[in-house]
């Protein structure tokens, strides 16, 4: 379990972190979403022990990361979104290095490696020297060696920056069978729809501050606050712009000619939507089909950060 | 046992050590110089014939220029070993991983420090061979030199100290090598400096009694120490001039040990900086 508690980090004037507050269960996958110096990094930065809050506290698994970080660090896999690998180090040496660096009986690292190296699909690059790795397989080998304490939480930041479309779809199959192993996961990224059916919550930060937090659909009701609907007619198109015309609930009417179809904003209840429905059904109009267009994540944050960096 | 004096650190660094070009000809820089001044120093004794004699004294001569060749040596590699231990972690984006894991800053440090340490004193070892030919002429008793790599290695571990200490409080490596360098200028040179000017001083006030400052300056500084150990005759003339007979090795040990103590709690502490609890 993960609780953070009025989490606070200030750079002389400047708030990177506004009095946080999260709390996590045990088993969760909590996705980050934020433009970049939101914040996201400096809370991972300060769960993984490298940094300390100005005030407040975090506790991973009742451990306090100011009190006790050596227990929190047994406790975390930390992946930062930059990192660097020693050139002249073979895989499986490199992975035996962090499982020595936890303390590691050299005999259980040695049983250890293969399966780490198996679980990230390395298995046939044991032998060779980590700066000959691709972009993607360095990725792969630092979660293998994030996980090579068997740590209950992950914190991965960025875990697929800079990875082409092969990679990420690797790194999204490993961050799933890591789900199902139990594992509370903290993932930030800039292709969160990408990861959204995976994600158990989100966590949306903006300057500091977090602003929206809960599932992923609970999150866009939240944050969309209208409603993206099409409409499919048979004929009558002009007539079926004007009834829309004039609802004061509908804005952003846009007409797709050759589709026969009409897409507009609706800020109406549910309760709201149906009645507009029947009285276009009495008013005759040829409405054969209505369905609400999904705005994705990215969509979701691009709106809420509005006026921030973007990412 | 082994398991629990395991320090993955120094293993690492060793291993990174070994396998790069630069130590190998760093290793072979180093031979090479004290094999050309060997050679020289042979040659030109026998006057390039080849023949005549070589006696003990001369033999001495050499075994004296030889440790002074080697300490300048090792003052001068030491910095380029230890000056990129933390920040050159820092410089490839592997230090903040390294902090992660349940390792201490002691370990870590001390990791570090040792490894650095561990091919100086292989490279020491490596310069013995060379350094045997002068038993083969005599002149020279085994203890001076038993006593010389004494002192090359607490000289090796303080200067190491200092550039690791360097290394942790600053973020790039370059800046943390000029400051060792800075150190070994200060600790060989200006101290000589400061020695000669107190002792000059202290003959124009002709003030009565020990001369500490020119004591204290000559026993810190390596060189001064150096010529003590290879001469006593040099122990006996400083005593003389700074009226102080605590022999120079005794405060040379203490300073040196404090230099290493204070050098690593720094580095110790300041390697986790950013964080409250920083052990």
């Amino acid at each position: 379990m993960i609780e953070i508690r009025d989490l606070t980090k200030k750079y002389g004037s400047f708030t990177a972190l506004d009095h946080l507050n999260l709390t996590l269960t045990e088993g969760t996958v909590f996705g980050f979403v934020g433009a970049n110096g939101a914040g996201k990094s400096t809370t991972f930065s300060i769960l993984a022990t490298l940094l300390s809050p100005t005030t407040g506290d975090a506790f991973i698994n009742g451990k306090s990361i100011i009190k006790e970080p050596t227990e929190v660090r047994k406790q975390i896999g930390y992946m930062p979104d930059f990192f660097g690998v020693y050139d002249q180090l073979k895989v499986d040496e490199y992975l035996d290095f962090y499982g020595a660096s936890y303390g590691i009986p050299s005999a259980e690292r040695k049983l250890l490696i293969p399966q780490l190296l198996e679980l990230v699909n390395l298995t046939t690059k044991r032998y060779e020297y980590v700066d000959l790795l691709s972009r993607g397989m360095k990725q792969r080998l630092c979660l293998a060696r994030a996980l090579i304490h068997d740590p209950n939480v992950l914190i991965l930041d960025e875990p697929a920056s800079g990875l082409d479309p092969r990679a990420r779809v690797e790194m999204r199959d490993i961050l799933r069978h890591l789900k199902t192993m139990g594992k509370t996961i903290l993932i930030s990224s800039h292709i969160l729809p990408e990861l959204a059916e995976m994600c158990d919550e989100i966590g949306v930060i903006d300057n500091g501050k977090l602003i929206a937090h809960g599932n992923v659909a609970a999150i866009q009701a939240q944050l969309q606050g209208e409603k993206r609907i099409a409409i499919k007619v048979t004929e009558k198109l002009v007539e079926v712009r004007a009834f829309l015309e004039e609802d004061p609930l509908i804005s952003a009417i846009d007409v797709v000619e050759n589709r026969l179809e009409i897409v507009f904003n609706y800020r109406g209840t549910d309760a709201e939507q149906v009645a507009l429905l029947k009285k276009a059904v009495m008013a005759d109009l040829p409405i054969y089909a209505v369905s609400e267009e999904e705005k994705d994540l990215e969509d979701v944050f691009m709106a809420i950060t509005k006026g921030a960096d973007s990412p | 046992m082994m398991e629990r004096v395991y320090n993955p650190v120094f293993v690492k660094e060793l291993k990174l050590r070994f396998r790069s070009f630069k130590s190998f000809s760093g290793l072979m820089f180093y031979l090479a110089v004290l094999c050309v001044f060997i050679v020289g120093f042979l040659l030109v004794t026998t006057e390039f014939t080849g023949r005549g004699f070589f006696k003990p004294d001369i033999s001495f001569i050499m075994f004296a220029v030889l440790s002074i060749v080697q300490m300048a040596l090792v003052l001068f590699i030491t910095p380029s070993l230890t000056a990129g231990a933390i920040s050159s972690e820092r410089e490839r984006q592997t230090l903040p991983i390294l902090l992660t894991t349940t390792q201490s800053s002691t370990q870590i440090i001390i990791g570090k420090l040792l490894s650095s340490v561990a091919f100086l004193v292989l490279m020491l070892i490596a310069g013995l061979p060379l350094y045997s030919l002068v038993f083969l002429f005599g002149g020279v008793a085994p203890s001076q030199v038993v006593s010389i790599f004494l002192f090359y290695l607490v000289t090796v571990l303080a200067i190491g100290s200092i550039g690791v200490m360097f290394s942790t409080i600053t973020k790039r490596t370059i800046v943390a090598m000029i400051a060792t360098y800075g150190s070994i200028i200060f600790l060989g040179g200006i101290t000589a400096f400061f020695f000669f000017l107190t002792i000059a001083f202290h003959g124009m006030t002709a003030a009565v009694g020990n001369s500490w400052m020119s004591y204290f300056w000559a026993a810190i500084n390596p060189g001064a120490l150096m010529l003590t150990l290879i001469s006593p005759e040099m122990g006996e003339g400083l005593t003389e001039v700074s009226g102080v007979s605590l022999p120079v090795w005794v405060t040379y040990l203490i300073v040196y040990s404090l230099i290493i103590v204070f050098s690593l709690t720094i580095a110790i502490r300041k390697l986790r900086a950013n964080m409250k609890n920083n052990r």
